[in-house]
């Protein structure tokens, strides 16, 4: 195959170009938040930090950033142990019913955001759970599961189900497998789907511009008041952060899956 | 019921109780409001063809998504070609360009684009710079600015499944092409293109839909000018308040979603796209 239809030099060229028209605009971000002047702009003079300095010595923003680790942490925790269990229970099932089950838990990724935010926004205002902790909290664990849901699955279609039942027949209980069998061969899918849900409620903006408001400030709400109101400099040096811990999760995601590769 | 598919279930029940209250029922609640307020009926909906702004903004939804999806369709069937006959280096870096911005909070690259395409942008500092411009253009807060924004968002959701289904284009298939006389031109045309059409079609589909419904790039490089169909529900529920009509366009958006969903699992079998498989 490599060698039929090797691209031409214009074919390749032109592809490159495609990937810096995706790469370069963000990595733009740095250069501007290290500027030396009071406006979005390149440096001009000299390199700057004090827009960093502006970020770790204002409340609002650390105040936004602890809201969102709380809300991601929590949230994940419980995406993770509720999806990574229904993929397990779906994949012993080995049936019509479990691909029916996995295939519901997907919806949710191509509803439009906006349109389960106005359904859950009226179900909030009856159980008085508009901005709080639990209301957030909630709505993003369930909207993380279909990630873990996928991430697990993907896992389990790899391990061999007669370790499961050899387990069972040597005399291991249920819950015995699943924690010593199982659990440390998917282990690479759960941490995936982990890192999926958290950055899905990390970074989600929709569903929180309807449910929260003033006590539950999380730092995309933050970042999207921003760019409305007062395009500063402080705002790419918060992109900056962002897109450096975009990147590390992205490293790290690609490392689990090279060694349940290799 | 067996004691072990009993099991199964119960480790299944959490997740699938959580989806189906906070999820689905909410979900519900939506299409019932749209026939229920402000008065019981189809009211809400005969303003599908009635009303002038709602279908403008339809109208600009729809040519917004068609090219934002036609223009992330060729860009990302060559990057797709490109990366599915690259050497293993070219290829991991090329994919880490495409996983990077993939990774990226949606605002972030909102923002990026901002820096880059207001009138005292980034670029248009550059151009006029450069001596090429006088005034500055105008990039963003209309529909150019939008596309973009859109197209850099779909890039890597549509290069991924189209990567996937080139690779599995047996090779053996072109290099009998080849070996029957066909030069390289007339194999892609006839034998590559047409084995990776339905990877076409599929990723095509979900760009479009992913397209249809998105709020945060078009909000932000719309300012309000260019409103999209998710920009138009918001307003009406948090600024006029207007549920019934808010609720009747979500439910319309629902409903083209799930038919295009429908006509996409036709074509291609959706674990695949969703990696689920």
């Amino acid at each position: 195959m490599e060698r039929t239809l090797q691209p031409g030099r214009l074919t390749r060229s032109l592809g490159w170009t495609v990937i810096c028209f995706l790469v370069l605009p963000i990595l733009v971000i740095f250069p501007v938040s290290v500027t030396d002047r009071r406006f979005l702009s390149m440096p001009q003079h000299g390199i700057s930090f004090e827009h960093y300095a502006n970020l770790f010595t204002s409340p609002e923003w650390l105040g936004s950033i602890g809201q969102s680790l709380v809300i991601g942490i929590v949230s994940a925790a419980i995406a993770v142990t509720a999806g990574t269990l229904c993929a397990i229970g779906c994949w012993r099932l080995s049936s019509r019913a479990g691909e029916i089950v996995r295939a519901v838990m997907l919806v949710p990724i191509v509803v439009p955001t906006i349109v389960y935010a106005i359904g859950i926004y009226r179900f909030w205002v009856d159980l008085r759970l508009l901005d709080t902790y639990t209301g957030v909290i909630l709505v993003h664990s369930v909207t993380g599961i279909p990630y873990v849901v996928i991430t697990v699955s993907t896992a389990l279609a790899g391990f061999d189900a007669r370790l499961e039942q050899a387990a069972r027949s040597l005399g291991a209980s249920v819950p015995q497998t699943l924690w010593r069998v199982l659990l440390p061969s998917i282990l690479p899918g759960v941490v995936s789907g982990a890192i999926f849900a958290f950055i899905q409620s990390w970074d989600e903006l929709v569903i929180v511009l309807f449910i929260a408001s003033r006590a539950i400030f999380t730092l995309p709400r933050r970042i999207w008041d921003g760019i409305n109101e007062h395009l500063d400099p402080t705002m790419a040096a918060v992109a900056a952060i962002l897109i450096l811990l975009s990147a590390l999760l992205l490293v790290l995601d690609l490392a689990i899956r090279r060694r349940r590769e290799g | 019921m067996t004691a072990d598919r009993r099991t199964s279930w119960i480790m299944i029940a959490p997740a699938l109780v959580l989806v189906a209250v906070l999820f689905f029922a909410p979900l519900a609640r939506v299409l019932v409001i749209s026939v229920t307020e402000p008065s019981f009926g189809l009211g809400n909906y005969a303003m599908l063809f009635t009303s002038a702004s709602i279908q403008r903004t339809l109208l600009t939804t729809l040519r917004i998504c068609v090219f934002t999806t036609a223009i992330t369709l060729v860009l990302a069937y060559l990057v797709a070609y490109v990366l599915t006959h690259a050497r293993p280096a070219a290829q991991r870096l090329m994919l880490l360009g495409v996983l990077l911005p993939l990774w990226m909070s949606v605002l972030v690259r909102a923002f990026a684009w901002v820096t880059l395409l207001r009138r005292e942008g980034l670029f248009n500092k550059a151009l006029e710079a450069l001596g090429l411009i006088d005034h500055p253009l105008s990039l963003m807060w209309n529909e150019t600015g939008v596309t973009i924004g859109m197209v850099h968002y779909m890039l890597p959701l549509g290069i991924l499944p189209l990567w996937a289904a080139m690779r599995d284009i047996d090779g053996r298939v072109l290099a009998a092409a080849r070996g029957l006389g066909a030069g390289p031109v007339r194999t892609f045309l006839r034998v590559f293109l047409p084995l990776s059409l339905p990877g076409v079609i599929g990723s095509g589909l979900l760009v479009f839909i992913f397209s249809l419904g998105f709020f945060i790039t078009p909000a932000i490089l719309g300012g309000g000018k260019t409103i999209m169909v998710a920009e138009y529900i918001d307003t009406q529920i948090q600024e006029s308040l207007r549920w019934g009509v808010g609720t009747m366009i979500a439910s319309t958006l629902i409903a083209a979603i799930f038919l295009l969903m429908f006509v996409l699992g036709r074509i291609v079998d959706l674990r695949t796209l969703f990696g689920a498989k």
